[in-house]
């Protein structure tokens, strides 16, 4: 058993945690914070989706011991537009991959900000298109396809 | 996941003592591929040692023109940063076409170039794989291997290297630098890592209580791309990528590296094609010949003979956009 302490949403909290553990196990069911999904537990959705130190991780395959002093946001967490903007344009359907999709998106637009670029980012390009808002978020995936809104609730939060 | 003891490194010293003195150890970098691999049983050490804390995270010039990579950047830190995309846009794209944005903000330069194959049967404990089990067998050969290997390929294995950026670390003539109780070397990544032969479990050159502490690239003054070739539009393994630099100077291909994807055990540097391309007019027809010199030695399995034709294409037309670009054919503004 390790004991470590990690910031969580703004406030200091204590684990007891074999070292084994993933920050999503122990966001879920140390915490209570179930805000955050468990899709794959492979890193191949998205659905855990959490911010560290304001960039986007996949919470499966982290472990907790390696994030300890570490400010750690879930959806729990988070007050912004773009959750209103999810609202608005049907981003999400049943729901299960929302809070990931919108940790995501947070993380996104912060990289995208500070001048970092995609897969399909053109030399001297800075705009957030469609093209780029959809490679940027490919880590998320949405099995019930809300992607159009999903993009839609995006670009409006991005302009 | 099998239980394990773990320790945070916070030196380098002290990460190669406890990796000797710890049978059965193991780094941990980023974790998206560990972690995973012990969820699954398949890796199963005793003790992890946390690197994320050491201090090799600086991106710096070297004297002559290239740049050293310390191990533990993050992969999207490495993509983002100016002297990359600069001189060595060929690294930075293989970087942004792997995995997703959220791994790749996890992921370490030294876990990338680790990082194990993606073939099902390595990961389906119930199946015979004679890299996870050595001497059970291969399922893959007479299975399902649309993803597999075409070239370098043995009677044991099949599997690639699933890495994007190692494919662009291969054309670019990267060296690694590893440190132990023993001391440091360098292994230049030509000589990193193995064909499976009769021993696929046995992936690289690296001692068990090895670290990667950095990667250099040399200067490149050619341009250079990356193009993979996958199953979706993004966050999807390569079933073929080709990472070039190419210069042509009166017509005439001057330099040239070029390295494939997806198509062995290891990032392919394709000697063949650089030999049939160095001195040869830049046109589609060299392009052509040198791809059908690199595959000629292709094996082909039932599910991925496609594979040979498709690498062939992909390095013509890569190749093919580069001389466009040095001759000023549909330059961007
Ligand atoms: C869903 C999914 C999709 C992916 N898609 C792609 C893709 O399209 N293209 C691609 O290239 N990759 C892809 N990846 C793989 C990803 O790039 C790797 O998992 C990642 O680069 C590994 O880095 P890490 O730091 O997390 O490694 P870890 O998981 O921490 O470590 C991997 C291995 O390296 C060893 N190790 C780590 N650092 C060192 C060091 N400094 N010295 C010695 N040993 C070390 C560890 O002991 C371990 O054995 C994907 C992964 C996932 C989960
Ligand atoms: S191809 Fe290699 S990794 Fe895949 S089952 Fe065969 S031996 Fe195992
Ligand atoms: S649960 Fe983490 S990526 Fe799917
Ligand atoms: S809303 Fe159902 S998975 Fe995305």
């Amino acid at each position: 058993m390790v004991t470590l302490r990690m910031r969580v949403n703004g406030t200091t909290r204590s684990l007891d945690i074999e070292p084994w553990v993933s920050l999503l196990d122990a966001l879920r069911e140390q915490l209570d914070l179930t805000g955050t999904k468990k899709g794959c537990d492979q890193g191949a959705c998205g659905a855990c989706t959490v911010l560290a130190d304001g960039e986007r991780i996949n919470s499966c395959l982290a472990l907790a011991v390696q994030y300890e002093d570490r400010d750690i946001t879930t959806i729990e967490g988070i007050t912004h537009p773009i959750q209103q903007a999810f609202i608005e344009h049907d981003g999400f359907q049943c729901g299960y991959c929302t809070s990931g999709q919108i940790c995501s998106a947070i993380g996104m637009l912060a990289e995208h900000g500070a001048g970092m670029p995609s897969a399909v980012t053109e030399p001297g390009a800075t705009g957030l298109s469609e093209a780029e808002i959809r490679e940027r978020m490919s880590g998320n995936l949405c099995r019930c396809g809300a992607y159009n809104g999903i993009v839609d609730a995006i670009k409006e939060v991005a302009r | 996941m099998k239980p394990f003891a773990y320790v945070s490194a916070p030196d380098v010293a002290t990460a190669v003592r406890v990796i000797a003195a710890e049978p059965n150890a193991k780094f941990i970098g980023g974790g998206t591929n560990l972690v995973d691999l012990m969820r699954e049983d398949i890796e199963q050490p005793d003790t992890v040692v946390d690197i994320t804390r050491l201090p090799l995270t600086e991106i710096e010039e070297l004297p002559g023109g290239g740049v050293r990579v310390g191990a533990l950047v993050r992969n999207s830190h490495l993509a983002a940063h100016r002297l990359i995309r600069t001189r060595y846009p060929v690294l930075s794209q293989a970087i942004l076409a792997g995995a997703s944005a959220q791994l790749r903000n996890m992921a370490t330069v030294g876990g990338n170039l680790l990082q194990r194959t993606r073939c099902p049967y390595f990961y389906d404990g119930a199946a015979a794989c004679n890299k996870r089990v050595p001497g059970s067998g291969c399922d893959a050969i007479g299975g399902f291997n649309r993803n597999h290997a075409v070239l370098g390929v043995s009677d044991d294995c099949i599997a690639t290297h699933p890495s994007d950026m190692c494919v662009a670390l291969a054309a670019l003539d990267a060296t690694v630098e590893v440190q132990s109780v023993r001391g440091l070397r360098r292994v230049p990544l030509a000589d990193f890592y193995r064909l499976p032969g009769g021993t696929p479990h046995l992936e690289t050159a690296l001692e068990p209580d090895e670290l990667i502490t950095a990667v250099e690239v040399p200067e490149l003054t050619a341009p250079s791309s990356y193009r993979k070739v996958r199953d979706r539009a993004s966050y999807a393994f390569a079933l073929v990528s080709v990472a070039a630099a190419l210069e042509v100077t009166d017509g005439v291909v001057t330099d040239v590296r070029l390295a494939l994807g997806g198509v062995a055990a290891k990032p392919w540097r394709a000697r063949q094609a650089e030999a049939v391309l160095l001195g040869a007019p830049a046109t589609d027809e060299s392009f052509r010949r040198a791809a059908e010199a690199e595959l000629e030695p292709a094996v082909g399995r039932p599910d991925n003979t496609f594979k040979i034709e498709l690498a062939q294409r992909t390095i013509v037309a890569t190749l093919r956009r580069l001389s466009d670009r040095s001759l000023g054919v549909g330059r961007m503004a």
